[in-house]
């Protein structure tokens, strides 16, 4: 007779959000293998109708506080397309300098505080500060830098304050632009120092072919801000077309809804980025891929962590070259501008439907407006890059738990809740999401 | 001596507010020396089956299941401090509270809708007694600091009761209003030392209502700047929806 296995992980933990991972082998058979996503829904799409755009993004960036500033990018990008406002190319530049220090700070978060302790064999990153202490300090002063930016860019990291509809309530100044440089320059020994740790990191072996989803553009830069949709299965749609790429289906054990494209399932985030626009990285960022032996396409999403690292090179130096930009041409302080609820009509408003489509640390995020002439929310929609992933991530561990059935109950835990953890879910956003429960 | 237990919960939130802690960079080490962190799900595995010498909060209560859980952990707590806007007021979890449960969850769930418990979105202090609260949208990581050092020590600490204005003519911002813009700074508690208006943006009321505004006055500010008082209510709602809950 096969073995009955019942896994049943209550609360995952270090992930953000709550979810749970129930597992039910009979006899040698699989019969159960869910993600179950039991964050409380928060109905955020609700709560948009009937406020003005000009709120949307001090709203939404409440869906997520570690991805603040990419809810609040994706929010402002759907409110201006809809209204038909069209950023300067200044405002651009800085909100792609606000997008790398999130993807910089969250990456560095999710490598150090909620991965490193499964590699490193204890339960949390609390045991390190005595056995490992010289990196926890690492990782906390790095995570703080990418704060202290934020803080001189943005007001904050956690819901951003001068990055609205229509450009920024405030501008760095010649100090502020010294400032961030000096911050961002200072961090690179660090960087180093996380990519030799990296390197030395065994990560699980799994392989899983699927399809990866991420922005695509046709210039050189590695797209995060803007783009169309592309996937390794050589799809290419307009953010326009958001719909027909996520093609959102809800499923009773999770207020997240799940996802599909061309084939069962796919997968977004730094993975799928790395997959679909490896060419597009720079040299520094090549050359940790090169040291962690990581070319595409990768199909191990415990390498998700690692693709991760290679993120945060690319979103360092290329945030220390936007702030060597404004250094040689200056910053037009007359750009700056205050809109509050627009009282005094500062930006024209007109009725229409809008798309964001952002590359968030967690993967493509999409915000989708409808506003009326007076520019008031009539339909909203948000799709959250952890939302897409859970039907992938449960294809994964459909195809991993018969593989490593001659392990213990414990070991086939951790081995689900490392899987779940690579794509680094965010589950208060998804939620509308993780504890695993083995049902033996 | 041994170092008091504490652990962090979340309800439903951005956990942002947790994020701010961790956000304080070595300075939390400092923290760790004094305390110990027995439970706080978002960072470790480590779980704690007794009694708690403090419990910190965040998130507002929105499921019949949360009710249960906080009931659950106010027992266990000798101490317990709400943070963040979601569990001191309701934050922005309370827009909920503008709609009819049903009408929402069909809105966002569909055909699938009763899946989801919902109930009305309460603030912590609205389900059990909360001894310390820590305000705003994120938190303020001096005030939070204060907080849990006047915890530690078995002090009060009082939430300012006097308005965003008060810091922010000292931090010599252009009021707002002068500026052609609503803001609801007036009548929200201070405590963030402006922080928005400082960068530039207007005051959400994320602090919460001062508990005796000078409506007399106010009502003369909007009436200047043609501004109404509909547009300002609904402006406020956006934190503090949840005070109509009796």
């Amino acid at each position: 007779m096969g073995r009955n296995i019942k896994v049943n992980v209550e609360y995952l933990t270090r992930v953000e959000g709550h979810g749970n991972i129930v597992v039910n082998v009979n006899d040698g058979v699989l019969e159960d293998c869910k993600l179950e996503i039991v964050e409380s829904p928060r109905f955020f799409e609700g709560m948009l109708r009937g406020r003005s755009i000009f709120e949307a993004q001090h709203v939404t960036s409440r869906i997520c506080g570690i991805c603040a500033c990419g809810h609040s990018l994706a929010s402002i990008q759907a409110a201006e397309d809809a209204i038909g406002f069209k950023p300067s190319d200044q405002t651009i530049r800085l909100r792609k300098l606000l997008l790398h220090m999130e993807n910089l700070d969250s990456h560095l978060l999710h490598i150090y505080l909620l991965v490193a302790p499964d590699l490193l064999g204890v339960k949390s990153f609390v045991p390190l500060i005595d056995s490992h202490n010289k990196v926890v300090r690492r990782a906390l002063r790095m995570k703080k830098t990418c704060n202290d930016v934020c803080d001189i860019l943005a007001g904050r990291h956690i819901h951003p304050i001068s990055s609205i509809v229509g450009g920024w309530t405030k501008l760095p100044d010649e100090k502020a632009l010294d400032a961030m440089l000096t911050y961002l320059t200072g961090m690179i020994p660090d960087l180093n120092a996380t990519a030799e740790l990296a390197a030395s990191l065994k990560f699980p072996d799994f392989q899983r072919d699927t399809e990866y989803v991420a922005l695509v553009s046709d210039d050189a830069e590695y797209p995060l801000l803007m783009g169309d949709v592309g996937s390794t299965d050589g799809v290419r749609m307009n953010k326009k077309d958001y719909k027909k790429i996520t093609n959102e289906f809800i499923v009773p054990h999770s207020s997240a809804k799940h996802a599909k494209l061309s084939r069962d399932s796919y997968a977004v985030g730094a993975l799928a980025r790395f997959n679909v626009n490896y060419n597009k990285l720079r040299k520094e960022a090549k050359e940790i891929a090169a040291a962690v032996g990581m070319k595409p396409k990768v199909t191990n999403p415990y390498l998700n962590t690692a693709a991760q690292l290679i993120e945060c090179v690319q979103s360092l130096y290329d945030a220390i070259d936007i702030i060597n930009y404004f250094k040689e041409k200056g910053i037009d302080h007359s750009e700056a501008i205050v809109v509050g609820l627009n009282e005094q009509k500062r930006i024209k408003v007109k009725a229409g439907t809008g798309v964001g489509a952002v590359e968030v640390p967690r993967g493509l995020l999409f915000h989708y407006y409808e506003v009326d002439d007076k520019g008031i929310i009539v339909n909203a929609n948000c799709i959250i890059p952890t939302g897409q992933n859970c039907n992938n991530i449960e294809h994964d561990m459909k195809k991993l738990v018969p593989e490593i059935l001659d392990r213990t109950e414990e070991e086939i835990t951790l081995a689900l809740e490392m899987l779940v953890r690579a794509y680094d879910p965010c589950i208060s956003c998804s939620a509308h999401f993780l504890d695993v429960r083995f049902v033996r | 001596m041994t170092k008091p237990k504490v652990a962090f919960f979340d309800f439903a939130c951005c956990e942002g507010c947790q994020l701010q802690v961790a956000n304080l960079g070595e300075a939390l080490l400092d923290i760790l020396e004094v305390i110990d962190v027995v439970e706080f799900r978002e960072v470790m595995s480590e779980k704690w089956n007794q009694s708690f010498d403090i419990a910190i909060i965040e998130g507002s209560i929105t499921t019949n299941h949360a009710v249960e859980r906080i009931k659950e952990i106010r027992a266990r707590s000798k101490v317990l401090i709400a943070y963040g806007s979601c569990a001191t007021i309701g934050g922005v979890n309370g827009m909920k509270n503008n709609y009819e449960l049903k009408d929402i969850r069909q809105y966002v769930y569909q055909e699938k809708a009763e899946f989801f418990d919902t109930i009305p979105t309460r603030s912590v202090p609205q389900v059990v007694n909360v001894d310390y609260f820590v305000n705003g949208c994120p938190i303020y990581p001096p005030e939070f600091v204060r907080v849990l050092k006047a915890a530690l020590a078995g002090l009060p600490y009082h939430v300012p009761d006097s308005s965003v204005c008060i810091e922010c003519k000292l931090n010599e911002n252009v009021c707002m209003y002068e500026r052609g813009l609503s803001c609801a700074g007036p009548i929200t508690r201070a405590g963030c030392n402006s922080w928005c208006v400082n960068n530039g943006n207007i005051c959400y009321g994320c602090r919460g209502m001062v508990s005796n505004p000078n409506e007399n006055g106010f009502k003369a500010v909007l009436e200047k700047y043609d501004i109404t008082v509909d547009l300002i209510m609904n402006k406020m709602n956006m934190y503090n929806k949840c005070r109509e809950i009796k």
